[in-house]
């Protein structure tokens, strides 16, 4: 592995190898000394087109977990404000110095292009780009759902037989592609859900089933429901007439929540999690909600990333 | 008579093996075998095939506002190199080319470079704005004789005012020639919509936008008894409604570019933005219901569509990089790979689609003149591309004439050179270079 750049293309072994060296990584930040000497001397540039405190800050304890010099960098240009290109932008990082650049970009494909056109000779991890994907919250899912099933003994165990939900918009939701390509790769069963408008075209061709219908999918009891974020700019793009429409047809309610309370359904967010709306207070607060673990957890799956793309490779 | 080029064994669209004369006036003097002429400059064609000059109907030359991109100078050029003796420029210039002024200026630029004809298509709206009319007539009045019109890039969208358009021009024997895309459809829209759009994070551009729009102007050319012309064909449905609207005897033309006849939505998985292009490239059965339709004449004619982009506009993330590629120097060699060498067209074909049928649809007496079974016209304006079908080649943009390098094609082999070229009697092109501009009269 040279740059993680998506779940579409990553092998089921590349995939296992990120879990389970994430295993091991979870075993640091358990110690008092939350720190391994692996990457001393490197550096991991944390290059972010948008604003993602969260991704961000996941990506620098993981580096410097790794005892890795990590650099931010903000660049504040959008789509509608351009300024300096991602080329120069990258060329100028390059003179600066770095091993692994961390990537969030409001373009769908930067991350590739970073990897591909020759712009740079760092290995490249995509924290976001676009609509397109968002692999490492779809490997510490993953993870997330591996540990809460299998505990101590996940190592080694990939996901078979297991159905999960996602509910929500798909169409604008990197963390659902990378979520679908992933859950499939490790055997898992993927049903998603919600309105018809927030569906891609094409997504018959997905590895995926649809089911529109939340409330008979609950009945089968899956064994995760991945609540994804509603965005405040979909509401006034005729995708739903309203939010309390979207709720009732697709938010996990009090009501809904009550009918797999006890039952093993994991209740997943990627965060930050709009109570009311697509999840209830109940719901977000349940013990049988991972939002929390999977924060933890992105920190030991970002560490095994850049592990497993930079360690052996002479530091600067 | 006064023979200044004698052109020898080359063998014309009808698949006679022939000499040609050119005669100090520019015109073909004579043609037959055996031909002898004392002084003249002599023209081996021996195993190459002879057309009329090519003439695109859909150009990009960038002049005004652009320069960095294309000037006239340049894009004429690389279209003569391309085996093009007539060239329609696009009206989104800057300014806009919406006035006789602007018009006028391209249309004298084109003269002054001397490389192939250039024929402004004026705005159908002012400012391509989609609001009100440009002054169609005065176009038309000025020295550029404009009669085709085209907010190409966008869509004349109102269908009152495309109604409107459609009428207006009637007077002078006009036509508009539609981008067809239905705006709100295709708002931020990135490449074909489809399950690759949606696996990439890339907005979709449904077929859906396209149709729509020629549906509902074949009807209005229909209703108003006047002349369409569909820029740019580029879905299957397209066609079989365009299919539809000949069978009906509706008055409307269409085009096809050579990239729509080749390259696939596959590219994009690059995410390089030298494949992003409006209509965006499609899926490989749109490839091939274009290809078959370009056969059977639904489709007239082959525009190249060339939009040529500074490198900073192409070199840059996919959704905010400029739409187009270059086209004139490889529009023949795709013809031949995706229509000739498939057994879709013959040479015949190859000239009426890329020479006889765009020069009728624009009403030009002095480009595309072909005898009724393939052969060059004793007494024609002599506008002729000289090809070796055998030539292959690797893509290289770099060596374009062009001044931009946004070729799809790069590291592409292909078949086919344009050797020679002859604008107006004079050789533009010699033995795959080019020589010196036609001095024009005025």
């Amino acid at each position: 592995m040279r740059h993680l750049l998506a779940t579409r293309n990553l092998s089921y072994d590349n995939a296992m190898a990120i879990l389970d060296t994430a295993q091991e990584m979870a075993t640091v930040s358990d110690r008092s000394i939350k720190k391994l000497p692996t990457l001393r001397g490197q550096t991991v540039v944390n290059l972010f087109f948008e604003d993602s405190t969260r991704t961000r800050t996941s990506f620098e304890a993981a580096a410097k977990r790794l005892s890795a010099d990590v650099l931010n960098f903000a660049v504040k240009t959008s789509s509608v404000s351009k300024g300096e290109s991602l080329k120069d932008t990258v060329q100028t990082l390059e003179a600066i110095g770095g091993d692994a650049i961390v990537m969030r970009h409001w373009a769908s494909g930067a991350a590739q292009q970073l990897a591909n056109f020759g712009w740079s000779s760092s290995a490249v991890i995509n924290a976001g780009d676009g609509t397109h994907e968002h692999p490492t919250q779809a490997l510490l899912d993953a993870f997330t759902l591996r540990d809460r099933i299998h505990g101590q003994h996940a190592s080694g165990k990939d996901l078979e037989g297991l159905h999960i939900v996602v509910v929500g918009d798909i169409l604008h939701s990197r963390v659902a592609r990378s979520n679908v390509w992933l859950l499939h790769t490790l055997g898992a069963k993927v049903t998603l859900s919600g309105p018809p408008t927030l569906m891609p075209v094409g997504v018959t061709t997905w590895p995926v089933e649809i089911n529109y219908d939340l409330d008979a999918l609950l009945a089968e009891q899956p064994d995760a429901i991945m609540m994804l974020r509603v965005q405040a700019e979909r509401m006034s793009g005729d995708f739903f007439p309203s939010a309390a429409e979207y709720t009732r047809g697709w938010g996990l309610t009090n009501d809904r929540y009550k009918r797999i309370e006890g039952c093993n359904t994991l209740i997943m967010h990627p965060g930050p999690m709009n109570r009311g709306l697509e999840i209830s207070a109940a719901a977000a607060d349940s013990a049988q909600n991972t939002a929390l673990e999977q924060v933890a957890n992105g920190v030991s799956v970002r560490m095994a990333v850049l592990y497993l793309l930079l360690a052996g490779q002479p530091g600067q | 008579m006064n023979i200044t080029y004698l052109i020898t064994g080359g063998t014309t669209p009808d698949g006679v093996q022939t000499d040609i004369a050119l005669d100090a006036d520019g015109l073909i003097a004579e043609l037959g075998q055996g031909l002898m002429a004392q002084g003249a400059v002599v023209i081996d064609a021996t195993d190459k095939i002879v057309l009329p000059g090519l003439v695109d109907l859909h150009t990009h030359l960038r002049e005004p506002g652009n320069n960095d991109a294309e000037t006239v100078e340049t894009g004429t050029r690389a279209a003569a190199k391309g085996g093009f003796t007539a060239v329609h420029a696009m009206a989104n210039s800057n300014p806009v080319a919406d006035t006789a002024g602007v018009v006028e200026q391209v249309y004298s630029l084109g003269k002054q470079a001397g490389w192939t004809d250039v024929h402004p298509v004026g705005a159908v709206t002012v400012g391509l704005a989609g609001e009100r009319l440009a002054e169609l007539s005065a176009m038309h009045d000025s020295a550029a004789n404009v009669t085709m019109f085209s907010d190409d890039g966008i869509c004349v969208w109102d269908p009152v005012l495309m109604r409107r358009a459609l009428e207006y021009v009637k007077s002078f024997d006009g036509f508009i020639a539609q981008h067809a895309q239905e705006p709100r459809l295709t708002e931020g829209a990135q490449m074909n919509e489809s399950a690759l759009s949606s696996e990439l994070g890339l907005t979709g551009w449904p077929a859906v936008a396209e149709e729509s729009i020629i549906a509902r102007d074949v009807l209005l050319a229909q209703h108003v008894d006047s002349r369409v012309h569909i820029c740019h064909v580029s879905t299957a449905g397209s066609v079989e409604l365009i299919r539809w609207a000949k069978s009906q005897g509706i008055n409307v033309t269409a085009e096809v570019t050579p990239h729509h006849l080749l390259l696939t939505e596959d590219y994009v998985k690059t995410y390089d933005p030298v494949y992003k292009v409006n209509p965006p490239l499609r899926k490989d059965s749109d490839v091939h219901a274009l290809r078959q339709g370009l056969a059977d004449g639904t489709i007239d004619t082959v525009g190249t569509d060339h939009a040529p982009h500074t490198e900073e506009t192409k070199q840059c993330e996919w959704v905010v990089a400029a739409m187009g590629m270059t086209g004139l120097e490889t529009a023949l060699p795709v013809i031949q790979h995706t229509m000739v060498d498939t057994g879709l067209l013959s040479w015949h074909d190859v000239a009426r689609v890329m020479s006889a049928n765009p020069a009728r649809i624009y009403r030009h007496s002095d480009q595309g003149q072909l005898t009724k079974t393939g052969g060059l016209v004793q007494g024609a304006v002599a506008n002729i591309a000289v090809y070796d079908p055998t030539h292959t080649f690797v893509v290289n943009p770099a060596e374009h004439d062009s001044k931009s390098a946004n070729s799809p094609y790069k590291n592409m082999e292909l078949s086919g050179q344009v050797t020679d070229v002859f604008y107006r009697g004079h050789q533009v092109v010699a033995d795959a270079r080019m020589t010196t501009p036609f001095h024009h009269s005025r």
